[in-house]
């Protein structure tokens, strides 16, 4: 097991170093520099901001002085539109509250969507299934940037309950609307993946075998039926988890809440180059994380699977 | 009455049908029967005769859209009106059952210990740890070696005849006084399920438990049960002492069973297998369910349902007259 993990950490290394060239590749390959403006910039002005930034050296140049300060200092380099900041101090600054949105986010939509789907499941044709396969067809329809304002019309304009925006240090108040927001169609995913896999193992015949044992139905799935049931939550999990921690974009946006995905945006828009590709790389790592730790939680579960 | 006259099982009229898209479809269509203590009956029949759902019933194992209904009486108590509670109750200590496909019977996501331990804790009120030290002299008394590193496997490391009695094993913990086996041999290869077969004599013999064998397999039947009932299309054929069943057959379904059995002995030439496909449940006949495939099949047989009659030391559903079976 130790062995997998290793080796898998170590694939880990030609993956985001890949991400890094594809990113840097492209965009270097679309037209515009963070210093053009509407207003004539003298040349000798940009000439001079471009050496700054050793933008005036080969391709190859900077791409291999980026890898090499990421990989020696952890270093993503300095900001191109933000003067006097680093990368690094962007990402210290935003990603703690995407990090805590999201992962609230999906631990909500776990907590509710996975005993949302297990119920319908164990109640299978009757109002109860309807009623919770109804709900996460129509939660599922209602992407974040369907919820966001529809929330804001609620609670914020009509209630005048929660707060519209903002972020005030993660003050609970604040959290609930960008959480429920976003968490919202993934509960519903996971409801209906969690439904749909649990009805499949209940009528498998090992199901039959423990209810032949005489045990408590509840016992039945708890013991035998939840953990298989899982796989497929599970694997969805992973990458949707890795979305969520990374943020979302719109939720950043129309929240304000200050997290990185706004200044993503904002990167792309302004071609500040070192945002963007501080960003790409944080992505991947999680993405790359997230990945080994389903892998390895699919390992706990299924006994046939062992890594060597 | 005392426990050693009670029957272990009693069956009297009992139905199950299935709500199905298409209407009802009857699986079980009054069958009755009785099993004493330590007894073994076999209920014969192919693909879709309603022996396997007879088994389900006693168990309170059919299918959510299943209904039994009738009586069925585990040493005297009725188990269809029975509360889920008490079932389960019932269930591994009163009945227990081996399954027909023991790669898929058992949890391949937990250890066989856990699973033969979790009956003993839940119905003996055991320690985990004497739970376990059970279990492993159990599967010692099915014959499976290293009784006690085996509890720690997962049941794919375990060939399909010894997942086969690990379910045996299994299914004897609580010491119950019936033992239903669906069809236990048939997903296993030849040498194994002989070996399977003398097992199962074997702790009939040690424990007294009585057998009820679902199969189709006419050889299996002759060889494990004083007693055959013969099903077709939910209904009871013909039923009695297998030794009468198979010396002089009043009904032509068995007789085509029996012709079906490959015989080593004489020089037959082919193989005579029962013309026709086994019954569409959902479309049976008003009369005979056999009536399509019968050799003797007349006018009647498709109209009226004979009734379960005696004749000779057998009882037999059939309009023909036994003299035809031949």
């Amino acid at each position: 097991m130790t062995a997998f993990v290793v080796r898998r950490l170590l694939i880990a290394i030609p993956t985001i170093l890949f991400l890094i060239v594809l990113t840097f590749t492209l965009m270097e390959l679309a037209p515009g520099s963070p210093f053009d403006s509407e207003r004539g910039v003298p040349q000798y002005v940009l000439d001079n901001l471009e050496a700054k930034y050793g933008l005036d050296r080969p391709a190859w140049q900077r791409l291999g002085l980026y890898v090499w300060n990421l990989a020696t200092d952890f270093d993503f380099g300095p900001s191109f539109t933000y003067r006097d900041r680093t990368v690094n101090d962007v990402i210290a600054q935003g990603f703690p509250i995407t990090l805590t949105y999201g992962l609230l986010s999906g631990l909500v939509a776990m907590a509710v969507g996975i005993p949302l789907g297990i119920t319908a499941a164990i109640k299978h044709n009757t109002w109860l299934d309807t009623l919770a396969v109804g709900f996460s067809i129509g939660a599922s329809v209602l992407p974040n940037f369907v919820m966001a304002p529809i929330l804001v019309l609620v609670f914020t304009l009509w209630l005048g309950w929660l707060p519209g925006g903002g972020w005030n240090g993660g003050q609970w108040n604040y959290l609930i609307l960008p959480v429920v927001a976003l968490a919202t169609s993934y509960m519903a995913s996971i409801a209906r993946l969690t439904r749909s896999s649990m009805l499949e193992v209940l009528n498998a015949p090992f199901i039959r075998t423990a209810r032949a044992k005489g045990l408590p139905m509840r016992r039945v799935i708890l013991r035998h039926a939840l953990k298989p049931a899982m796989l497929p939550v599970i694997s969805y999990l992973g990458p949707t988890f890795a979305f969520l921690l990374t943020g979302s974009v719109l939720i950043d946006m129309f929240f304000s809440t200050g997290g990185i995905g706004q200044f993503f945006v904002a990167a792309a828009l302004g071609r500040d180059y070192a945002i963007i590709m501080g960003v790409t790389v944080l992505y991947g790592v999680i993405v790359v994380a997230l990945n080994l730790l389903v892998d390895l939680l699919y390992a706990w579960i299924d006994p046939k699977i062992r890594y060597g | 009455m005392d426990e050693a006259t009670t029957p272990v099982l009693e069956i009297e009229d009992l139905r199950v049908s299935f709500a199905t898209g298409d209407g009802t479809v009857d699986a079980v269509n009054g069958l009755s029967l009785s099993l004493e203590p330590g007894g073994t009956l076999a209920i014969v029949g192919e693909s879709g005769s309603g022996k396997s759902q007879t088994a389900f019933a006693v168990m309170g194992l059919l299918a959510r859209n299943g209904t039994a209904t009738g009586i069925v009486r585990l040493q005297g108590r009725d188990v269809l009106t029975m509360p889920e509670a008490a079932l389960n109750r019932v269930r591994a200590e009163t009945v227990a059952m081996v399954f027909q496909d023991p790669m898929t019977s058992l949890n391949p996501y937990m250890r066989v210990g856990e699973q033969m331990a979790e009956v003993l804790v839940l119905h003996e009120g055991l320690s985990k740890r004497e739970a376990l030290a059970r279990s492993a002299a159990m599967l010692d008394a099915v014959r499976i070696p290293d009784a006690k590193g085996r509890l720690r496997q997962y049941p794919h490391e375990f060939s399909g005849g010894m997942r086969q009695r690990v379910m045996i094993a299994m299914a004897l913990l609580c010491r119950p006084a019936l033992l239903i086996a669906d069809e236990p041999t048939t997903a296993l290869d030849v040498t194994v399920q002989a070996q399977i077969m003398d097992l199962l004599a074997d702790v009939r013999s040690e424990f007294g438990t009585a057998l009820l064998l679902i199969t189709h397999d006419m050889g299996l039947v002759a060889e494990t049960c004083e007693r055959t009932i013969v099903m077709y299309g939910g209904r009871v054929m013909e039923q009695g002492r297998t030794i009468d069943v198979f010396a002089d057959p009043t009904h032509p379904y068995t007789r085509g069973l029996l012709d079906a059995v490959p015989r080593l002995d004489g020089d037959e030439g082919e193989l005579r297998a029962i013309p026709g496909e086994p019954p569409d449940m959902a479309n049976l006949p008003h009369g005979c369910p056999f009536t399509p495939r019968c050799p003797l099949a007349m006018d009647r047989c498709g109209t009226v349902q004979p009734p379960l009659e005696p004749c000779g030391p057998l009882l037999r559903a059939c309009h023909a007259p036994p003299e035809a079976v031949a």
